[in-house]
């Protein structure tokens, strides 16, 4: 097995050093009816040819999005991340190391992470950030607690523009911890009134922006209103590329800002590994989950980093901690730091342009496809367009014509009664013939 | 140059080295600033077009001003993060013996399975038609790992480890709730010996956590945990083989034990790695449990995440599932998404957006598919005599807090061979530092005093061992003769010296900010 490299003659040895008989003494604390005496019933062990062989016919039944005229979103969104980027994180010193709990040999890391830190609180405007979260959802599930924790309140209102997949996660942890939620119905036309909602019960609003239907929102008055009651507004994001363009969630008085860091540098993964951002108002930050990297000094006095405020951490606080969160999403940061630091600030605003240009483009050419109509009088680099009949029959319908044309909405929320939207979505990698090659399709198939 | 917290921001002016340079390096170790005192407002190093004029269509919520962010050239990019990487140490750097963390060898076949951009460059919810091969791999997957374990469901979702204990719980707490118990069952059981996910996750869902202890062999003794059950109890959460390396030889009966109170067996998976191919958790009792795909199936540890962490469920539990899942109607694959489609199971919602860490799955599945059910037995074997080995060419020296029970994957000292040094486990594992070695994990499990635990895995060839046995032999030597001034300031060839952590947690520094004028700050 090129994988071990003991021999036959070093196991023996080995065994004999130890001063016992055989391999099964050392487990002779399993129940000898529970010791396996052959292997599983599982193939055997292949060599990499094989391996290849056998998962690349896996992958060559999966459509890849490079491959089509591409407008799928609706929480991953597909960009070009530089070459540099997935070379860089494939460095052995990044890939293979461990959280940076010896800080001596994990600056590396540890730099890296207080640059993220950095990088993110500034696009969202906030004071403070962690070091990530698994992803945009269960960040938004942690905020929520997080609110709980600094309001001594147990009921969150949900705006009916959050991802209804971000929705259900908070429902599915408020649910099992006894906290209440209050969601608002489906909004496509961002028309509701979300400040009705907020009563002095309410520990925080959960608004996303741009929303799920691609809605620009402005926070300010949910800010003013919630905060006014004595809650918290929650901003969550799931394109991480609208910050370059779209005003800061700080700008517009979160308390707390969390999203999805995908876009930036990291592939669409079918869904994962994705990295939550997390970011707050520098007054909360002992009640914010999750890793923490600070700046200190060394034996020396030489400037370095190290994990810090971990006394809110379940390795040592146990039941007491913030969040049960111990892995998060370092490599995946790692790319976002990278791919950010190529761009820079200039870069990502024009990125952020073009992204918002090439969706205006689609959507002035999808409205004028017959019975289509675009519901979003403001948008970033996604829109909900309204088709007759069946949304995910439309889309099905593209998909067999090569165009993989949006999400339909009822896909994610089948309970909502929007059946005939569809989230569309535009970004720098689609040309002008994927756009042509979408108006046509959706002729056709209509 | 200061920054406005009085730091020295440029590396070099600070060296307390014998040999001083002028720019603060050691040779291959280059000192590198900030990206933010390197970077500049308008360098970028992506080439992008302007796109042709526009009318926006924001809604008037452009943002304004400057965001703050800095760019840098390709090539400074480059040079930046190699020169990072260069501070940090890995598995491929060498022996990595960080006990409960699994740190072993990454194969790059499986790095190159998961870019294969049928994997890589699929969305989570383009048509399901397809995606038939992912969703057919997750399958291939779930198989894997319901025949490894013994069990007849798994729930693929969670992202790390702690995750799936999260979902893992869910799962109890719906069954409870479903026999109308959920008023009465809310004390978890778990062992001092615990990782703090543990009762960190079981609080979380509102459950009252309980202590059970540990008995002086380093085993949780099944009458400890029969005196604690009662109605009130919903579950126990156990490690096996434990934090202390060891396979709990009682585990057949807590389990027993738990489900004649009516109560549920949460096994922590993290020590999977010893077990694969010798036993299965689900002929042991358990009814859930999570497998960090990145301890146990070898995905990178990528200095903190991403992981992944499916949870095995029993008969017991199997109908009370997150969403999604896999169903397989003939030769397709179909995702139940939501809780209307989820037929008999009854799904208690989501842990997460998405179907989970399908980069991460490939890499698994490429891992298990090399390694066969002959080789992962082979390698769990390997695991465990290595620290076995490790173990024998040390207990002459560092003392063995439970010498009755051979270690599994792991073998754990204590600090008592320390006492009246003057050398702590701390110091002792900073010294491994400049030895050319990571540190074992320390201080946890938090049972044993100075805890020491050392994990080699089945990655180390017999000469690595060989060579590491030495090296602690000499080190354990060198302390138990008084030499503290080696261990007391160690790291001394490290990147860094040790570090202020109080510092940084006196007065968190979390992000970077400019540096003020040298008026301003004086003021």
């Amino acid at each position: 097995m090129r994988y071990l490299p003991l021999s036959d003659a070093d196991r023996t040895a080995m065994l004999a050093r130890i001063g016992v008989k055989d391999i099964d003494a050392l487990f002779a604390d399993i129940p000898a009816d529970k010791l396996l005496k052959a292997p599983v019933d599982l193939p055997r062990r292949k060599g990499e040819l094989e391996v290849e062989r056998q998962l690349g016919r896996l992958a060559a039944k999966n459509v890849p999005a490079s491959s089509v005229p591409f407008f799928v979103g609706a929480g991953a969104y597909k960009h070009h991340v530089p070459a540099t980027v997935d070379h860089l994180i494939q460095r052995s010193e990044f890939l293979t190391s461990y959280t940076p709990y010896q800080p001596e040999i994990a600056q590396g890391t540890l730099q890296y992470l207080f640059e993220f830190q950095t990088q993110v609180a500034l696009l969202t405007g906030m004071e403070v950030a962690n070091a990530s979260m698994y992803d945009g959802s269960t960040g938004t599930g942690e905020a929520v607690l997080m609110a709980h924790r600094i309001t001594k309140r147990r009921k969150a209102v949900l705006s009916g523009g959050l991802h209804p997949h971000y929705a259900e996660v908070v429902r599915t942890l408020s649910h099992m911890a006894s906290d209440a939620v209050v969601s608002a119905p489906a909004s496509p036309l961002a028309d509701e009134d979300l400040i009705a909602l907020i009563d002095g019960e309410t520990s925080c609003v959960v608004v996303q922006n741009p929303d799920v239907f691609g809605n620009i929102r402005d926070l300010r008055p949910i800010a003013a209103a919630a905060q006014a009651k004595g809650a918290l507004l929650i901003a969550v994001f799931t394109e991480a590329v609208s910050l370059g363009l779209v005003e800061s969630p700080g700008a517009m008085g979160a308390d707390i800002v969390v999203g999805e860091g995908q876009s930036i540098g990291n592939a669409l993964n079918f869904g994962g590994p994705y990295v939550g951002l997390f970011a707050a108002k520098q007054k909360y930050v002992r009640q914010m989950p999750g890793r923490l990297c600070g700046e200190t000094v060394d034996a020396e006095g030489q400037r370095g980093f190290v994990l810090t405020l971990s006394t809110r951490e379940q390795h040592i606080r146990r039941d007491k901690a913030t969040s049960n969160i111990c892995t998060n999403s370092g490599l995946c940061c790692l790319a976002f730091t990278i791919h950010m630091t190529l761009l820079g600030e200039a870069g990502l605003k024009r990125l952020a342009r073009i992204n918002h240009a090439h969706a205006v483009k689609l959507a002035d050419a999808l409205a004028g496809v017959k019975g289509v109509s675009v519901l979003n009088k403001a948008f970033f680099n996604e829109f909900t367009i309204r088709v007759p009949g069946k949304a995910a029959d439309v889309v099905e319908k593209l998909a067999a014509k090569g165009v993989l044309g949006g999400v339909p909405y009822s896909r994610l929320a089948p309970e909502a009664g929007h059946d005939d939207l569809i989230l569309v979505a535009s970004t720098e990698v689609n040309s002008d013939d994927d756009r042509a090659a979408f108006v046509a399709a959706l002729k056709e198939v209509l | 140059m200061l920054n406005n917290q009085g730091r020295p921001t440029a590396a070099g002016e600070a060296t307390g080295s014998a040999h001083p340079t002028f720019t603060g390096n050691r040779a291959l170790q280059v000192e590198e600033a900030l990206l933010f005192e390197i970077g500049r407002a308008d360098c970028t190093g992506v080439d992008l077009d302007e796109p042709a004029p526009f009318t926006p269509r924001l809604g008037g919520l452009e943002r304004k001003g400057e965001i703050g962010l800095v760019g840098l050239s390709e090539p400074e990019t480059m040079r930046h993060f190699v020169r990072l990487s260069q501070k940090n140490y890995g598995i491929d750097t060498g022996l990595f013996p960080l006990g409960s963390c699994t740190m072993k060898h990454n194969p790059r076949l499986n790095e190159k399975m998961a870019r294969l951009p049928g994997f890589s460059d699929i969305h989570p919810l383009q048509p399901q038609s397809t995606v038939q091969g992912a969703l057919e791999l997750i399958d291939q997957l779930a198989h894997w790992l319901m025949v490894l374990t013994g069990t007849s469901a798994v729930a693929m979702s969670p992202k790390a480890g702690a995750h799936g204990e999260l979902a893992g719980m869910m799962a109890i707490k719906a069954a409870i709730d479903a026999k109308g118990e959920g008023a009465v069952r809310k004390v978890v059981l778990v062992p001092e010996s615990a990782h703090g996910t543990n009762p960190a996750t079981a609080a979380l869902i509102g459950f009252v956590v309980k202590p059970v202890p540990a008995q002086d062999d380093g085993t949780v003794h099944v009458e400890d945990v029969k005196a604690l059950l009662g109605p009130d109890v919903a579950a126990i959460m156990l490690t096996n083989p434990n934090t202390c390396g060891i396979f709990e030889p009682q585990i057949v009966e807590i389990a027993k034990a738990m489900h004649d109170a009516g109560a549920y067996f949460y096994c922590d998976g993290a020590n999977f790695n010893a077990i694969v191919g010798k036993a299965r958790p689900g002929d042991l009792g358990i009814d859930a449990m999570h497998i960090n795909l990145h301890k146990t199936f070898s995905t990178p540890h990528g200095g903190g995440g991403p992981g992944a962490g499916p949870v095995v469920l029993s008969d017991r539990l199997s109908r009370f599932a997150p969403l999604p899942f896999i169903r397989k109607n003939g030769g397709r694959f179909a995702l139940v998404e939501t809780a209307d489609q989820a037929g008999d199971v009854q799904a208690f919602g989501r842990v997460t957006a998405f179907h989970g860490q399908m980069g991460m799955y490939v890499r698994a599945l490429s891992y298990m598919l090399s390694h066969g059910s002959d080789g992962m037995k082979q390698a769990s074997e390997d695991a465990v005599l290595n620290a076995n080995y490790i173990r024998a060419g040390l207990e002459d020296l560092m003392s063995l807090p439970f010498p009755d029970h051979p270690s599994m994957h792991e073998a754990l000292f204590d600090d008592s061979w320390l006492k009246d040094s003057g050398v702590t486990t701390l110091d002792f594992a900073k010294a491994m530092i400049d030895e050319g070695y990571h540190p074992m994990t320390m201080y946890f499990p938090l049972v044993v005093h100075g805890a020491m635990l050392i994990e080699p895995t089945e990655s180390e060839s017999r000469a690595s061992l060989d060579l590491f046995i030495m090296t602690l032999r000499d080190l354990a030597l060198r302390a138990k003769r008084g030499e503290t001034e080696r261990f007391s300031a160690a790291p001394y060839h490290a990147p860094r010296r040790r570090l202020d952590e109080t510092r940084a947690a006196r007065n968190p520094i979390l992000r970077w900010t400019p540096p003020q004028p040298i008026q301003q700050a004086a003021e």
